[in-house]
């Protein structure tokens, strides 16, 4: 079974630093996974691309364009994810941002996530960890212990750059683990409880609570029920 | 089938000429559009409820029994009420009065309202607003339905021998409509009691209000209240009309621009391709509107948000006008032409619903078939 892997990328520039760190760490991301003797398709979708469709779900009250609504549901169906996002005024980008703010709060549910940042300096290397993270926390997924963050300096073949390649491999090696990770557990033993499903929030859930089920609780068994004139 | 507007009642500036109508005037401008609705031939009018500004119809019952008061024909409904932070009593005794005074020319949409600040006003929490569609409409449907009542749910104090003052009019209460956006639990909610299902449809995608559609119909099925196509089924439209179809997109642009919900944000014609939004001339807005039971099925009520964002009073009336005269009654002829007969045309009215005597299916509080399966 081939693992569907999804590259956010938030970089704004053509070419820019961001997409490049993105590619870097999905190379990785691939070699992990095949090397585990698993195979990988990985997709990239550039943030920038979806500008005008968030602008407009954002002011519509959060209709969903055509475009939108295919990356939701394929952001929601991957097997794992890649976020990179260039750090603006000691931050994720708006833009970064706005794409998880039009996501269903239940639609990475126990996602694998590597987080990733570039920046001009490393002053800003704390936003992977008291920004990116606990976004993703909030959306209950799984983000990797080791976050990518990349200085311009890091780009060069000194010190930096060997440490850059370092974390982006320990990252990649974290994520191929969650993901190619197989649920186990005895049932019976423990209510496991499905902590990968999800919603895109694109598609209305059919498989509806029973009527029944949701009026239970507020009606006593005084309550006569049918037919009583 | 049945064709009518419904208004949000918003009290917008308008952006062409900069006047901001007073709120008096606007309330008396959603009268005359009804009045107008009922001259020009359209059969329903249906007003929303709001209790914040900028909006005026907050006490929706006094509008429509002033209507009622000056129309014959017309059927008075809402877009929608708050079965949330309304007390369910006094929500079956202001439309019990006004099933009286109106002859029964009363229906009545439920909605949960999603201003989180209104909530706490009337002593309630929007995190709890599907629970208390669920319980508060039961109890309406028992207070409407039950001589006299005793009751203890979670949201309101306890009923002890009450009975409801005046009783519907000929004891049958008036159809309900069920109306969301995007929640699966009122489609089914509307499915299990066997009452109307509206898709507001103005603001969304069709492939979404074909999702939410199917979904009511499936389970009107499955609660055995008919076949999935006999579900009544009502959906919005937004249209702006000229002969020209270029003369009704230079008029609507300044409107749509500045429009409260989607202006400032996608172009006018973005909105028309996602939405079913329709500028153009009146041939146009009957082709689109064909096309809505395309991916909805055969559907009975079909209103028009005509009156909004700042459009000024004459050019509403000039619209209405239009529906009645050149859109509606090719779209009566073109619907019925297409629907199959065991399809109903229109939503059940009181007096078909009266004639069906104290042991019919709308007289009993749960008409489910399959209940003792479920429960």
């Amino acid at each position: 079974m081939s693992r569907r892997i999804v590259i956010l990328s938030a970089g704004l520039s053509q070419p820019s630093t961001t997409r490049l760190l993105a590619d870097r760490i999905g190379q990785a991301v691939q070699a992990q996974i095949t090397g585990r003797g698993e195979s990988a398709e990985m997709e990239v979708v550039e943030l920038k691309d979806l500008a005008i469709d968030l602008a407009t779900a954002m002011t519509t009250g959060g209709m969903p364009t055509p475009r939108l609504a295919r990356v939701r549901e394929t952001v929601s169906a991957a097997d794992g994810i890649v976020a990179v996002s260039p750090v603006f005024t000691a931050s994720y980008s708006g833009l970064f941002k706005m794409f998880f703010d039009v996501l269903d709060p239940e639609a990475l549910n126990g996602m694998p996530v590597i987080i990733a940042a570039t920046a001009g300096t490393p002053r800003h290397s704390l936003v992977l960890d008291h920004a990116i993270r606990p976004l993703f926390t909030y959306l209950r997924a799984v983000v990797v212990p080791t976050g990518v963050f990349a200085a311009t300096e890091d780009f060069g073949d000194g010190e930096a750059g060997r440490t850059l390649t370092s974390r982006i491999h320990r990252a990649a090696a974290e994520f191929a683990t969650l993901v190619l990770a197989e649920k186990i557990g005895v049932e019976g033993f423990a209510p496991i409880a499905d902590v990968k499903k999800r919603v895109s929030g694109i598609q209305i859930d059919r498989a509806v609570t029973p009527f029944m089920d949701m009026l239970q609780e507020h009606v006593k068994h005084r309550d006569p029920g049918r037919g009583q004139q | 089938m049945q064709f009518g507007i419904f208004s949000v009642g918003d009290v917008t500036i308008d952006p062409v000429t900069g006047r901001m109508p007073s709120e008096s005037e606007r309330l008396k401008a959603m009268m005359k559009y009804a009045l107008k609705a009922e001259e020009v031939g359209l059969d329903v009018f249906a007003t929303g409820e709001h209790h914040n500004p900028p909006f005026v119809p907050s006490s929706p019952t006094t509008m429509l029994g002033w209507i009622a008061a000056r129309t014959e024909r017309l059927q008075l409904s809402t877009a929608t009420t708050l079965i949330t932070t309304n007390d369910p009593v006094k929500i079956a005794e202001d439309f019990s009065v006004l099933q009286h005074l109106a002859d029964g020319r009363v229906d009545l949409m439920m909605g949960r309202g999603n201003t989180g600040p209104v909530y706490p006003w009337f002593g309630k929490d929007i995190r709890k607003g599907l629970p208390l569609a669920v319980e508060n409409y039961h109890l309406l449907r028992r207070l409407w339905r039950e001589k006299v009542v005793d009751w203890e749910g979670q949201f309101r104090t306890p009923l002890r021998g009450f009975t409801l003052a005046p009783a519907p009019l000929d004891d049958t209460p008036p159809f309900v409509w069920h109306g969301s956006i995007r929640s699966p639990e009122i489609a089914e909610q509307a499915a299990f009691y066997g009452d109307g299902f509206f898709h507001n449809h103005i603001f969304w995608n069709k492939e979404h209000t074909q999702q939410m559609v199917e979904l009511y119909r499936s389970r009107f099925e499955h609660y055995g209240h008919g076949s999935a196509d006999q579900a009544i089924v009502g959906l919005g439209g937004q249209v702006f009309m000229r002969k020209n179809s270029q003369d009704a997109v230079r008029e609507f642009r300044p409107y749509f621009d500045n429009a409260p919900v989607y202006g400032h944000g996608p172009s006018l014609e973005e909105f028309t391709q996602m939405t079913p939004l329709t500028v153009g001339s009146p041939e146009q807005v009957i082709e689109r509107t064909l096309g809505f039971a395309d991916y909805a099925g055969h559907y009975q009520r079909q209103l028009f948000l005509v009156d909004h964002a700042g459009l000024p009073e004459d050019v509403v009336l000039e619209q209405i006008e239009i529906l009645g005269t050149e859109v509606v009654p090719v779209l009566r002829r073109e619907f019925e032409a297409r629907r199959p007969s065991h399809v109903p045309s229109d939503p059940p009215g009181h007096a078909a619903l009266a004639a069906q005597g104290p042991n019919s299916r709308h007289r009993q509080v749960m008409p489910a078939a399959n209940l003792d399966a479920v429960a």
